[in-house]
């Protein structure tokens, strides 16, 4: 079991850059998730830590050993593919038995290996089967059995649910998590998914185009985004974003919004020009009272909670509200938001201003 | 599926498509036919017209393609009675065997260099087609278009020089030689085909094996390999039915030593008259190890024909 520490890692493919000085460190025993939009570099950083792919600068540590060069043989690392990649010339059995063979490990011993991960993925009966005709669940548990089978420092998985019904993945998710949880093996999964992440994940790092762009815990990343994408990019609906401008002096606990004072987090920083203003639509309330003011366009009923958008002087924005709460369409109603938890961004950069509810995340993020 | 599905054929197109397929395959089975048949009939009956349907088959065809044979006087042949079946086919025309023939020595050539470069293209053309489709290689497509460009012209074209550079460097008239130059020819077919093959494989099982703690070329010959057979075989049946039937590069170049079967054949023809019944016996012969390579291979081909246009 092992930790692994990505030192500002860079990939280049020709003149395109693929992943840029992203450092993250993945803690013994975590279930570490890399998020991100499709195309932003997720697989390529999976592939340099199992060895497929080398860095074209920056290292990778595994226990403190450098083996950002090391062929993928010696770095003792599983890796589940997207489309599983079950060798199609052998049945189940041989599947399985392939990363021990070529260990050494005498028959009797691989026998009894292959027996005991089959108990625990529950793919007994179908060892003498060949893997073509397998359903997509069962592809799945093989591939994870080879995975699991020889006992590596760490797993990685690209995507392992995405070729998996939708009905099906759920179920599929409780089974890997309740694994993952049985065996206590550092792994680093893939996902474009922000819920499947959320769910799962212990630790999360949200990349995009190439960069990470926040690493922590899935609440510090949902709670204190770092830039207006991952806030943009995690929850649903995404975090509501209220432009404005004006300037921000060190300590300010409140700002204007089209003249209504709100209040917000201690700012630790200064800052000046288009400001955005960043409430999660469960932060936002209807009330009476509210001296900002929004103008109901349409409700979307879910159940418990309904989503209401409203029209502002500063943009549209959505709230999270009992449903038993009416919110009749063409309304103006006055809008309240919980201050400790609004981030404020700087529009150009997209980058959060430090403040007492961010600033312990941003420091390590 | 029912017989309503839109995408299969009616029965109609299909008793169509039958007939067609039917009549094509006669079409082209008649000559083979006709050679089988000759290798049976007796020297007056291949050359009978009309020609003989019916006849009273003999293996005399047979027995003249693999024996040389001697006229000899009346006391020597009563004194000699035929002591086995070939030998008596031969007393019909008052002949002894006199020893074989060199067509089991010409027949043999072609195995070793059919097979022989065969195995020697699929081989170095496995391993560059591999090359060409995982490595980054500088000049890649050039470097693939080169390779192609040596199939632009007839390989004959070049006779001359192969002569003159073979006869330097003491290749002509040899195995070797003869293996080296059919190897050369067809490896720019292997080359192409098997690249195609290997670039449908998805990198992924390589790499499942390289994390599996193999090396890569453990990986290429565990994996790819297996995944590449259907490329390989009708790779390999193309490339022997090449070098197999090749005639002018054979005459050129052989005379002895290394003479393959389709420049010896016609020279039965001039051994004591025109003995088509033991050309067309040669030729049925020489057809046996095609056939039986192809029929080997055939699951392979059929899949390996469309060249991976349908897989998975
Ligand atoms: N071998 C490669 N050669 C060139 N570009 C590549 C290669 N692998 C990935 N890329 C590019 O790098 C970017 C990131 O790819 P990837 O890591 O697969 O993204 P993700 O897994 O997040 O969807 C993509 O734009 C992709 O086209
Ligand atoms: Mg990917």
């Amino acid at each position: 079991m092992a930790q692994i520490v990505i030192d500002r890692i860079r990939k280049e493919f020709g003149d395109f850059t693929a992943v840029r000085e992203s450092s993250f460190t993945i803690e013994d025993g975590e279930f570490f998730m890399l998020l991100g939009p499709s195309g932003c570099g997720k697989t390529t950083t999976l592939r340099m830590i199992a060895g497929l792919e080398l860095p074209t600068s920056g290292q990778i540590f595994l226990d403190g050993e450098d083996i950002s060069q090391k062929p993928p043989s010696q770095r003792d690392i599983a890796f589940v593919f997207q489309m599983f990649a079950l060798y199609p010339h052998m049945n189940v059995r041989k599947n399985l038995s392939y990363p021990l063979i070529s260990q050494g490990m005498p028959r009797a011993q691989v026998r009894a290996k292959i027996s005991e991960v089959a108990e625990i993925l529950g793919i007994k009966d179908i060892l003498n089967r060949p893997v073509g005709g397998l359903s997509g669940g069962d592809r799945q548990r093989v591939a994870l059995g080879r995975a699991i089978v020889r006992e590596p420092k760490a797993f990685m998985m690209d995507e392992p649910l995405g070729a998996l019904d939708a009905e099906f993945r759920e179920h599929m998710a409780e089974e890997l998590r309740a694994l993952h949880d049985r065996m206590n093996a550092t792994t680093v999964y893939v996902t474009h998914d922000q819920l499947e992440a959320m769910q799962m994940g212990d630790k999360i790092v949200v990349m995009n185009n190439a960069v990470v762009e926040q690493f922590g815990t899935p609440q510090e990343i949902y709670d204190k985004p770092a830039t207006m994408f991952v806030a943009d990019f995690i929850g649903s609906p995404s975090m509501n974003f209220l432009r404005f401008d004006g300037v921000i002096e060190d300590g300010a606990r409140w700002v204007s919004l089209d003249g209504v004072t709100l209040n917000v987090p201690r700012q630790l920083q200064g800052a000046a020009g288009t400001l955005v203003f960043g409430v999660r639509p469960e932060h936002v309330a209807l009330t009476d009272t509210g001296r900002y003011r929004g103008k109901i366009l349409a409700s979307e009923y879910l159940g418990t909670t309904q989503i209401v958008t409203l029209a502002t002087a500063n943009g549209e924005i959505k709230a999270r509200i009992d449903s038993a709460q009416t919110a009749a369409i063409g309304e103006t109603v006055g809008l309240e938001f919980d201050a400790r938890k609004i981030t404020l961004f700087d529009e150009a950069s997209g980058t959060a201003i430090r403040s007492t509810l961010n600033s312990e995340v941003l420091a390590h993020g | 599926m029912s017989s309503f599905s839109v995408t299969d054929p009616s029965p109609r197109s299909k008793w169509f498509a039958g007939t067609l397929v039917i009549l094509y395959a006669l079409i082209t089975m008649v000559p083979l036919a006709w050679i089988m048949l000759t290798g049976f009939k007796s020297p007056s009956d291949a050359i009978s017209y009309p020609p003989k349907v019916v006849f009273e088959p003999t293996l005399e065809g047979y027995v003249n393609l693999f024996t040389t044979r001697t006229r000899q006087t009346d006391e020597y042949l009563q004194a000699n009675p035929p002591k086995t079946w070939y030998e008596e086919i031969v007393r019909e025309y008052d002949m002894v065997i006199a020893g074989p023939s060199k067509f089991g020595e010409r027949f043999l050539n072609s195995v070793i260099i059919g097979f022989g470069s065969t195995f020697l293209s699929i081989v170095l053309g496995t391993l560059a087609a591999y090359a060409f489709s995982r490595f980054k290689i500088p000049l890649a497509d050039d470097l693939l278009f080169f390779i192609l460009s040596t199939r632009m012209m007839p390989p004959i074209a070049v006779a001359i020089p192969i002569f003159l550079m073979y006869r330097q460097l003491g290749l002509s008239d040899t195995h070797l030689g003869m293996i080296l130059l059919y190897t050369a020819v067809n490896i720019s077919l292997a080359v192409w085909l098997l690249k195609g093959f290997i670039d449908e494989i998805p990198r992924e099982y390589e790499e499942a094996a390289l994390i599996d703690g193999y090396t890569r070329f453990q990986a290429f010959y565990k994996v790819v390999l297996p995944q590449a057979a259907t490329g390989i075989a009708s790779t390999a049946i193309f490339c022997l039915i090449f070098a197999w039937n090749e005639y002018a590069f054979a005459v050129l170049l052989t005379s002895g030593t290394a003479q393959t079967a389709p420049p010896f054949i016609p020279t039965i023809i001039g051994v004591g008259g025109l003995d088509w019944p033991a050309v067309a016996a040669g030729a049925t012969i020489f057809l046996l190890p095609v056939m039986i390579f192809t029929i080997l291979l055939r699951k392979h081909l059929l899949r390996g024909i469309t060249f991976g246009a349908v897989r998975k």
